[in-house]
């Protein structure tokens, strides 16, 4: 069963007179439970690429289905709620709130969430994934207190809030060095092999790319290689 | 479902606020300064027009003149005030039966040369009335002395108390209290001596006054109206009576005693009149309720059905009252420009920060955003902030405003008066305020990209 299907997806901006086409017909199906690397060079549109997969964006043309729901010509704000529900982001510079607290900023996703859910349901919630990710002792501590890998670790914790089907990892290990970076990478692998979780990661780095199971190449808005699945979760 | 929704945003926007502390209170003061200096305004506006209204008051706008109606003879008018209708139950009876009248007093009105040793003056009013003319003029601070009492007005005494310009052109500066001076030739005991009030708007001297007990001036001294019947009182008129000069103008209310009833009888029934009555309606508002009362009233003890038959006259002072009236809606609209101009410069600060918080948490809106915030949400947010602060501004302004009219109050010994309403409106006025204010930059916060917004340094 495919998670997410694209079909002949194009985008093209428009600057002014100009027009200018980012991606030019990408067709890619990732199966649930597969960890992806979504590789290419700076101006490849691999960011577009994600920012339409992450549902922050919608495509000029083509067909997005995820989970077996046409979802690229959905409204904004049921954008937000697909975001909501169905995806977890973690940012290249973790994007923590400022002085709010490591559990106060895993909680936050959840005041956006239409169902009732209750303050002690998010606050149990938010403790068992900051245990879950090894900061269970820095729960209170704000962002600026914390280490690179640390708030790297809240910003998955996050992510992970709302059980969402698909996450997304942009850059990840970019601002971290090389240890921290295997640590987060580490946790990653973890959380696709043991809760099952999609993760794509975009990035540039090779050395990262090898973490995964299949590395999808974006050159110049077209797949270079990569675009079918090779045998799915291991 | 929906009450747990907005504690959420009003905590979200409550830990935003505090996350700044220093720019909060500088954001605030804006509206802390514009709601405060309302509100100072306001008490110590209210407490001012109060006291010029007290001070309008006391000039008399609150006066009400009942006058008897006009006598006419073969055609011929007499003038206000010539017909003999008014008496002194009447007045009575206004006191007791209109509740808009704070204070009347009947009037009887003499005129004559007052002596003292070897001093004379001839005084601009010499006025019969009860204690209570001091009271429908405000005017019971007395200089000296003491006012006379029911009693004098029940026994006829003679006792009067006079202005200060009869103290001090009959007395030269001596104490007039208890002295004996002789108004018309009949001897009165000074028990009082009234404080200054000075000249009236038209420019008479208001001190340059006798006043007595009605009675005395009525029977004892014999004022310009007296009746038929008060020539037989034990005292001697000094003046001629309207009746010995036209007769015929005057029907005799009742059967005049014959010489011996009147000498069996020293204080024979009489029906007495007195010149007008004054009254004092409670305040400025009332003066035409307190004229409807009158009229009604006046028209059930005189037995008038049509109102055309009235024999008498109210008269207010018009323009004194709308002169006080247009003061204090001068006062109130100028505060209110002072306020509405204090405030906007106050939610003007509120935008300029918001503009700034909007432009500077791009990055926390685009992953707001990213984790599934809607425009709207975003909008709400950034709005319920601004609206926190100006209600929070507005509270601490309320209690600065408050503190600074009683400081002002204690130290300068301005009147100031606490007004509801404005606390009420300064409420309303700065959610108000942060409504307006906040909307443009929450506005502007919810049309972010959440792309571009994240990607923002």
């Amino acid at each position: 069963m495919e998670l997410i299907e694209l079909k002949n997806i194009c985008k093209t901006y428009y600057m002014g007179d100009i027009d200018v086409p980012v991606l030019k017909g990408i067709t890619l199906s990732i199966g649930k439970g597969e960890f992806v690397a979504l590789m290419g060079a700076s101006g490849s549109g691999k960011s577009t690429l994600m920012n339409i997969l992450g549902c922050l964006d919608h495509p000029t043309s083509g067909e997005y289905w995820l989970e077996q729901r046409e979802i690229s010509k959905v409204s904004a704000d049921e954008r937000a709620n697909l975001r909501n529900h169905k995806i977890g982001f973690v940012f290249q510079n973790f994007n923590l709130l400022p002085r709010t607290s490591a559990l106060e900023n895993v909680m936050m996703p959840l005041s956006y969430t239409h169902e009732h859910v209750s303050d002690s349901e998010v606050k149990r919630r938010a403790e068992e994934l900051m245990n879950r990710v090894g900061l269970g002792d820095r729960m209170h501590h704000e962002p600026s207190e914390l280490s690179g890998g640390q708030q790297q670790r809240v910003a998955i914790a996050r992510a992970l809030i709302n059980r969402p089907s698909v996450l997304f990892a942009d850059e990840p290990t970019g601002n971290l060095d090389s240890k921290t970076s295997e640590e987060v990478l580490a946790m990653f692998k973890q959380l696709n092999v043991e809760e099952g979780i999609t993760v794509i990661i975009v990035t540039h780095d090779p050395n990262v790319a090898r973490h995964t199971q299949r590395q999808i190449h974006i050159h110049d808005g077209l797949i270079a290689n990569g675009q079918t699945s090779q045998g799915g979760p291991q | 479902m929906r009450l747990f929704r907005v504690m959420r945003i009003l905590r979200t926007a409550l830990r935003a606020i505090r996350k700044n502390p220093m720019r909060t209170a500088l954001t605030m003061l804006g509206i802390i300064i514009g709601v405060g200096a309302v509100i100072a305004m306001m008490e110590i506006g209210t407490g001012s027009s109060d006291a010029i209204a007290k001070t309008i008051a006391k000039m008399g706008a609150n006066t009400l003149l009942v006058l008897p109606g006009a006598a006419t003879s073969g055609g011929i008018g007499f003038g206000a005030g010539s017909s003999m209708t008014l008496t002194p139950q009447d007045c009575d009876a206004i006191i007791r039966d209109c509740p808009a009248v704070k204070s009347a007093a009947p009037l009887v009105r003499a005129r004559g040369q007052a002596v003292y040793q070897d001093r004379n003056w001839v005084p601009m009013s010499i006025y019969g009335t009860t204690e209570n003319y001091l009271n429908v003029r405000d005017w019971t601070d007395m200089a000296e002395g003491e006012i006379f009492t029911d009693k004098d007005v029940r026994n006829s005494t003679k006792v009067c108390i006079i202005g200060q310009t009869i103290a001090r052109e009959l007395f030269q500066g001596s104490s007039p209290i208890g002295k004996e001076m002789r108004v018309l030739n009949i001897s009165f005991k000074v028990v009082g001596v009234l404080s200054s009030k000075g000249a009236n708007m038209m420019g008479m001297d208001q001190d340059d006054i006798i006043l007595a007990p009605w009675t005395t001036i009525k029977f004892r001294v014999g004022a310009s109206s007296s009746t038929s019947s008060s020539t037989t009182s034990s005292t001697t008129s000094t003046t001629s009576s309207p009746s010995q000069l036209y007769p015929n103008s005057q029907t005799s209310l009742y059967p005049v005693p014959s010489n011996t009833q009147a000498a069996d009888n020293p204080q024979p029934a009489r029906f007495t009149n007195v010149d007008q009555i004054v009254a004092a309606a409670n305040s400025t508002v009332e003066i035409p309720q307190a004229i409807n009362e009158i009229t009604a009233l006046l028209r059930e003890r005189h037995r008038i059905r049509n109102p055309k038959d009235d024999d008498f006259n109210i008269r207010n002072m018009t323009e004194m009252t709308n002169a006080l009236s247009s003061t204090t809606t001068l006062m109130t609209k100028l505060l209110l420009a002072v306020a509405l101009i204090s405030l906007i410069v106050g939610g003007v600060g509120i935008m300029n920060i918001m503009l700034v918080s909007v432009t500077e948490r791009t990055r926390e809106i685009g992953l707001r955003m990213a984790v599934g915030a809607r425009a709207k949400d975003i909008l709400r947010q950034f709005l319920i902030e601004a609206v926190v602060l100006c209600l929070a501004g507005g509270i601490l302004g309320i209690i600065l405003g408050c503190g600074g009219s009683y400081l002002i109050t204690r130290f300068l010994r301005w009147p100031t008066e606490t007004s509801v309403p404005a606390i009420v409106a300064s409420v309303i006025v700065s959610a108000s305020v942060g409504i307006v204010f906040g909307y443009y930059p929450a506005w502007k916060a919810s049309r972010l990209d959440p792309i571009e917004a994240l990607r923002y340094e």
